[in-house]
């Protein structure tokens, strides 16, 4: 009869237990997702709070009444911010196209060809891998000051072109495609280009977006290269536009503004992330994990 | 360790969200489990015995019913707190663990009154490897054993525990068909040697019919019939077990039973000692006996040479089937011949079901 | 086969046109520019060769800062991260509801632009004469002293910088870390949890010997990254960063290079040639212990 009392206890501790620790767990992960969320929030906020309320405001407010887009319109008649975006869409769109071209037959030769000295050139390729592009800026830079083409988009998009981690990625999964399909297409008498564009690329669409959103990704976000090249604003990437913003601002330190031009610079971002929300993050983790 | 199983009943939500009604994986599940036997539930996939033994485990809780070890309810004790062995599949060793870290882990994780000092561990191991007979792997990774080996070695950590019953999910279908033979007699050993309670699961009536005391035969989560294996065998409850037990399986007719007379087709094959009505006639293969004057006839299909046996494979157009199989001596091979054959029937071989339900039909039959 | 042969290499053609232009040769270039003293930029002139930009980098002051600093935002937010990473991958991992959007939210900061979201971080942190911003205010609040965490204290400056990084790695980490944790065969939790294993014991036990690769490659990749970083910087303090004395490696570089204070490529390759070195050292530490240590299933 003991046991039985015991048999209840047990119950009931292993039932308040797991609700403890459900509690404990759901308090860690709303934690995080606040900190996460919060630079956002203040972003938007102070962007729609007008510059006087702003300036007037000594301990910060956590909302405002009179939501303005003063501000907005402020940050894209103050600076070029129109002309940063088209650049950095420029830049985007080019940069991508070239680096899948380039990177779409790269990797069906490694993929698919067998030709002299493939082991070899793979192997160099993959070494290429380790090597941070910190270290090939200064060369490209006198490179490209040489051949003068600073302040163009040229010498902003050549360098940003080459990308071994995905010929990696995409050569991977080139490779996954059964042989007999090749095999097929060969006996179909079908020449290596039209098998590379009928069969190859529309199997491995996925990792093709994927690849393509994560250099979209990449592009968008660029700091380093862009502020090398482009010292005229009719080059100014975002990035390097927001970093004006910031040193010289609108001719007066105004938070507002420069919050504005912030959050219309991680829109387009966040707008494909929230639509493509499950490509890249699959792409992400499988980019990641081959690495 | 007698277990007790009360209505147990396991509803899952449908997984296709447009379908409101649950899924009934175990349906009003009684069932009273003697101490220290070898129990096999068998049933076709998806029929809810892998269920009924997770609900018995602790992994998952009954939505309805009661489970009673010994006269404790466990019914809402979590699965760590029941002192259950659990042997999974696909065995679930630790891949980074040796056979002899894998044993050991249930007693390291013992706490309080129940801690044990290290001899006692290593003893307690060594008894488990040794009466599962894998003392000379012990050093070894899970990978570099063969999957009998791996079996072995998850059988020693579920008894390492001396746990009060024992739980087998499907043990052996991840081995050769040699190892099977070989490996159901192993577990049967081990069981007596341990006298645990033992249940195990599995889609094979080979391997339950083989080694259990008794066998559970499910189907859609309504246990069908439980008993012994060879009286399930010899009196099924309703059509369902009847062809579920037994290879090659149990030949079934169209038939129908007119004033005491059992007619298969148009003919008139046996008395049969019941109400006139519409059957299922269920004949084992091993119920024909050659006879040229054998009360039904069948187009002869072909035969299947076995040695000791032989299979006539033959068509009946009353049959169920496309082909009628029928063992019988291999001494018989030279009778037939022709087109037809003919065979009279042994009345303990042949069964009557309810044409709608299913169920078994008592009734006097020569 | 001499035509198929041609015809490999022919597909590869852009592919080493771009590789070999922009990366193979800089490559090499800049370690031949390390070693060539006095380089004049404007005649592309050297006089000698030898390791004196290295002996000049190695004393310079604000190297020394730029690689103190590196070394402490490494240190710091590698394990930091990971371990945070680890206990909310964890969380996520045992819950059902909400968890999509908690993922979905985990992974903004993945594709924000590290120098406008940087501004954000700095309004937040910053002390001005009108005002001591938002963090500050917290602070308060908790019956603390207002710092200064932008222009303030050296410690300051380089919690925000910190902070900072890890809000930016996290995404990833949670990520690879998730679909590391999902892809355990939950057989193991079961008889885990059958043997009566304690939660704390099956994490130590189970699960992390089995995701221990992953965790090795995010310390590997996380090292590797944190090495690097320069924006986080540029975005919390601006782009005088040896003013602030904030600067990285990498920003070091780049002010040789570039900038009121650039135009000595021979230093900057030095630097980078440098960072190169601790980079290698790390992957050669990652392959040597990979082979040794980790559990690979």
């Amino acid at each position: 009869m003991d046991k039985k009392v015991n048999y209840e206890k047990i119950e009931r501790s292993a039932k308040s237990r797991d609700a403890l620790r459900k509690a404990v767990i759901y308090a860690l992960l709303a934690v995080w997702a606040i900190i996460v969320l919060f630079p956002f929030y203040w972003m938007v906020l102070t962007s729609v709070k007008s510059y006087g309320a702003y300036n007037a405001e000594a301990v910060p407010t956590f909302y405002t009444l009179s939501p303005t887009l003063e501000n907005y319109k402020e940050a894209f008649t103050a600076v070029p911010l129109a002309r940063y975006f088209l650049n950095t869409l420029i830049f985007t769109v080019v940069t991508t196209s070239i680096m899948m071209i380039v990177t779409v037959f790269a990797a069906f030769a490694f993929a698919r060809l067998q030709f002299y000295g493939k082991n070899i050139a793979f192997i160099a390729l993959l070494s290429l891998m380790m090597i941070p592009t910190e270290l090939v800026l200064i060369t490209n830079y006198v490179t490209i000051t040489n051949l003068d083409l600073r302040n163009t988009f040229a010498g902003l998009i050549l360098p940003s072109v080459a990308s071994v981690f995905y010929i990696y990625l995409l050569k991977e999964n080139f490779a996954q495609v059964p042989d007999e399909l090749y095999y097929a297409a060969k006996v179909d008498n079908t020449s290596d280009m039209k098998y590379l564009f009928k069969v190859l690329l529309p199997i491995c669409r996925p990792t093709l977006v994927t690849i393509a959103i994560l250099k979209i990704i990449e592009c968008w976000n660029s700091y380093l290269w862009p502020r090398l090249v482009a010292d005229k604003e009719t080059h100014y990437l975002v990035s390097n536009g927001i970093q004006v913003i910031r040193e010289s601002g609108f001719g007066r330190e105004n938070i507002p503004a420069m919050m504005a031009a912030v959050v219309a610079i991680s829109l387009p971002l966040i707008a494909l992330f929230l639509i493509f929300r499950k490509k890249i993050m699959t792409g992400v983790a499988r980019g990641g994990m081959k690495g | 360790m007698k277990i007790v199983l009360q209505n147990l009943t396991k509803r899952f939500p449908n997984r296709n969200k447009s379908v409101r009604e649950d899924v009934i994986a175990v349906n009003n599940f009684n069932f009273e489990i003697p101490d220290g036997k070898l129990i096999g539930l068998l049933g076709p996939s998806g029929c809810g015995k892998s269920t009924a033994l997770n609900l018995l485990c602790g992994l998952l809780k009954p939505t309805t019913g009661k489970i009673f070890f010994g006269d404790d309810d466990v019914t809402g004790v979590p699965a760590e707190k029941r002192g259950v062995g659990f042997v999974f599949q696909n065995y679930a060793l630790y891949p980074h663990l040796t056979v002899h870290e894998n044993i050991l882990f249930p007693l390291q994780n013992f706490k309080g009154k129940d801690k044990l000092s290290k001899e006692e561990m290593l003893r307690r191991a060594k008894e488990a490897a040794e009466l599962v007979q894998i003392s000379s792997l012990m050093e070894r990774k899970p990978s570099e054993l063969s999957g009998g080996q791996q079996q072995r070695v998850a059988i020693a950590r579920a008894l390492v525990k001396m746990p009060r019953i024992l739980l087998l999910d499907e043990p052996l279908s991840n081995l050769d068909a040699r190892l099977r033979l070989q490996t159901r007699e192993e577990i049967r050993r081990i069981q007596r040697e341990t006298k645990i309670t033992t249940v195990f699961v599995t889609h094979d009536q080979d391997e339950a019919m083989s080694i259990s005391d008794e066998i559970v035969v499910m189907k859609d989560g309504v246990v069908q019939q439980i008993g012994q294996p060879q009286y399930v065998y010899d009196h099924p409850a309703n059509l369902f077990v009847a062809k579920f037990l037994g290879t090659p399986p149990i030949n079934v007719f169209d038939g129908y039973v007119k004033g005491g007379r059992l007619f298969i087709g148009s003919e008139n094959v046996m008395a049969a000692g019941c109400p006139d009505q519409n059957v299922s006639v269920g004949i084992r293969p091993e119920g024909f006996t050659l006879d040229k004057n054998g009360s039904i006839t069948c187009r002869l299909s072909g035969v299947e040479v076995m040695g000791r046996d032989i299979t006539v494979v033959s068509a009946n157009s009353a049959c169920e089937a496309a082909s009628v199989r029928s063992i019988i001596s291999a001494e018989n091979l030279a009778a037939i011949n022709g087109d037809t054959v003919r065979f009279s029937l042994k009345p303990d071989k042949v069964f009557l079901f309810n044409k709608e339900t299913g169920a078994v039909i008592g009734c006097e039959l020569n | 086969m001499d035509k198929k042969n041609m015809k490999g290499w022919l597909y590869l053609l852009p592919a080493i046109f771009f590789l070999g232009f922009f990366m193979v040769y800089p490559l090499i270039d800049v370690f031949i520019y390390s070693f060539e003293e006095g380089f004049n930029f404007v005649s592309q002139s050297h006089h000698g060769i030898g390791t004196y930009n290295f002996r000049y980098v190695l004393r310079d002051p604000y190297f020394m800062q730029a690689l103190k600093n590196t070394f402490i935002l490494v240190i710091i937010t590698v394990p930091v991260s990971t371990g945070i990473a680890l206990l909310i991958s964890v969380g996520l991992s045992s819950i059902k509801a909400v968890r999509n959007l908690f993922q979905t939210v985990y992974f903004l900061p993945y594709v924000t632009n590290t120098l406008a979201v940087g501004l954000v971080f700095m309004i937040l942190f910053k002390k001005t004469p009108y005002s001591d911003g938002l963090v500050n205010l917290l602070i308060n609040w908790f019956g603390g002293e207002s710092v200064d965490f932008i222009d303030g204290p050296y410690w300051a400056k380089m919690f925000v910088l910190c902070f900072y990084t890890v809000w930016i790695v996290m995404p990833f980490k949670i990520l690879i870390l998730t679909s590391a944790l999902a892809s355990v065969n939950p057989e193991y939790y079961k008889a885990a949890q059958v043997d009566g294993t304690s939660k704390s014991r099956t994490f130590f036990k189970i699960t992390l010997p089995m995701i221990s690769p992953t965790v090795f490659y995010l310390l590997i990749t996380g090292f590797i990254g944190a090495f690097k970083s320069y924006s986080d910087s540029v975005a919390l303090f601006g782009t005088d960063l040896n003013q602030a004395g904030m600067n990285t490696i990498v920003g070091y570089v780049y002010d040789m290079l570039y900038g009121d204070s650039g135009g000595y490529p021979s230093y900057a390759s030095a630097a980078a040639v440098i960072l190169f070195v601790i980079i290698l050292t790390i992957t050669c530490i990652n392959l040597m212990i990979r082979k040794k240590h980790v559990h690979i299933q």
